[in-house]
């Protein structure tokens, strides 16, 4: 049932490390064809096959959107998470066949924007090198402001200073450059609309700014897809498919219950779309809620669950599914 | 206050104070009192960083209860069409952080919003308050002229002289209900006027 994710046949047509902790996949299509459109900030979801588990991570589509002869992504090692990224480094090479989803974009550009303000942190730029493509490509007024660690882990910051020169800002960590956000902010013209990607501490910091400062909360736009993250094991019964289910260490609890054969819905893989949001019908326990997409309320009220990234501890879950 | 019905017609709401750095009010008549009451739940200071512009009704009132709300800039206009030049320049120079908040008639509402939408402000981030007169702007679907403040339904048309049914339907891009002819079966047909938007 996976909402809108219909399946791509693609194989790893290149495979580019771009600095110490990031590398570069393309895929082009098994049978040759072009693949589907996509806008800039769209991402897909890639099913990993690893023996006997399969992972399912989304990424960002950075490659140009006039460019559909193939989909690019650029993947952050992370040693400490669930081995997504540790796969992808470590097993993926040229010539590999891979299942990856259709597009879809949860982080699209407002069209009726006069102006758009980027601020990226770290590996979150990699929607804006597709959206930044696309602007470029339409005229569009853009500026990106973009916060690395170093220069040496800065990446694509070359690029993109070479594309477009001083529409693109740079801030080091480790040289002390911060961003003046106030300021930003402050001086942007009336139809500006603002993009923000990276880690959640960021996010959190420009959002919280720019409502205090006056920015309508639609015009404000985000994309943190949360990496389910590792923990204790536990038990889940499916209340609809009459299936009791372990969810493992390393498992999310989406796919403990696509393992045991049941298809739920989904969309992000990353806590913010909504799609996979599950009905509680009992517990006793703890939840450990990871989504960007309940409120704190429905969190709370232990009524409700996304799969996708959330876990579970406790003596007994009972989910409508 | 202004009767639920279709879809097109606008929905107005209460103004609230928004976050922001620049408050920026346009009210004609009774719309003064919606900025008076927001005035009352209003942080302090709220007004030190406002504009308002005021277009009065015919009897003159409200004037001093606004002046008296020390906004750090208060203009008055006789009419939307002359202030027109100044807002469209005020937009234009604008940041973000500049909130909008509308109150009055309809008419006032509806074309302050276009010209708000052509500077890219999104309307829904725009407060609007119907206060005063239900009194609306028309446009002649054959003639395509504007008539000001219809209170009748039928109404004349100020430009062609038809008799139009003033419907419900409301385009925001030019800020004005749809009138289409009652009578063009038979001209001689007379449907009686009622005083329907007072
Ligand atoms: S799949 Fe998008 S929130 Fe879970």
């Amino acid at each position: 049932m996976s909402t809108g994710t219909t399946k791509l046949d693609v194989v790893v047509s290149d495979v580019v490390p771009v600095n110490d902790l990031v590398t570069r996949f393309h895929f082009r299509r098994r049978d040759g064809e072009l693949l589907p459109t996509f806008s800039g900030g769209a991402h897909v979801v890639v099913e990993m096959r690893d023996g006997e588990r399969t992972r399912l991570n989304p990424y960002s589509l950075m490659g140009s959107p006039l460019d559909t002869r193939e989909y690019t992504i650029s993947v952050r090692r992370d040693d400490v998470g669930r081995g997504g990224s540790l796969f992808m480094h470590r097993n993926v090479r040229p010539g590999l066949e891979m299942v990856v989803s259709y597009p879809v974009n949860l982080f699209s550009l407002d069209r009726r924007a006069r102006k758009h303000l980027m601020l990226a942190g770290g590996i979150g730029i990699t929607p804006f090198m597709a959206q930044t493509a696309q602007l470029a490509a339409e005229g569009g007024n853009f500026e990106l402001h973009y916060t690395c660690r170093t220069a040496s882990l800065g990446t694509y910051a070359d690029v993109l200073r070479e594309r477009y020169d001083r529409r693109v800002r740079l801030y080091h960590d480790d040289l002390d450059e911060r961003i003046e956000l106030d300021r930003l902010l402050s001086t942007q013209p009336l139809g500006t609309h603002l993009y923000v990607c990276g880690p959640a501490g960021m996010i959190n910091w420009v959002r919280d700014r720019a409502a205090s400062l006056g920015w309508p909360a639609e015009t404000v736009h985000f994309e943190h897809f949360a990496a389910p993250q590792p923990g204790l094991p536990f038990d889940v019964t499916l209340a609809v498919s009459g299936k009791t289910i372990r969810v493992d260490e390393q498992q999310s609890l989406l796919e403990a219950i696509e393992a045991a054969g049941v298809d739920p819905p989904y969309l992000c893989r990353g806590g913010v779309c909504g799609q996979c949001e599950t009905n509680v019908v009992s517990y006793d326990g703890k939840f450990i809620h990871n989504d960007h997409w309940l409120s704190e309320e429905d969190h709370r009220s232990g009524c409700k669950i996304m799969p996708c990234v959330s876990r579970f501890e406790g003596r007994s879950l009972v989910l409508e599914r | 206050m202004v009767a639920k019905s279709i879809i097109s017609r606008p929905v107005y709401g209460t103004l609230s104070p928004q976050p922001g750095k620049h408050h920026l009010f346009i009210a004609d008549a009774e719309g003064a009192l919606a900025i008076a009451e927001i005035a009352e739940r209003a942080p302090p200071g709220f007004f030190d960083d406002s504009e308002i512009v005021f277009i009065p009704g015919p009897d003159g009132k409200h004037i001093a209860a606004l002046e008296a709300l020390k906004p750090a800039q208060f203009h008055q206009a006789p009419s939307f069409a002359s202030l027109l030049p100044r807002l469209r320049q005020t937009l234009a120079n604008a940041h973000m952080g500049l909130r909008l908040y509308l109150s009055g008639t309809e008419g006032l509402i509806g074309q302050a919003m276009q010209v708000a939408l052509e500077a890219g402000i999104d309307h829904t981030s725009i407060q609007t308050e119907h206060r005063g007169s239900l009194a609306r702007r028309m446009q002649c679907v054959h003639c395509k002229g504007i008539t000001e403040n219809v209170t009748t339904q039928p109404a004349t048309c100020a430009h062609c002289g038809l008799l139009l049914l003033v419907r419900d339907h409301y385009s925001r891009r030019i800020a004005a209900f749809q009138g289409v002819c009652i009578n063009a079966e038979d001209r001689s047909e007379i449907p009686p006027m009622e005083e329907a938007f007072p």
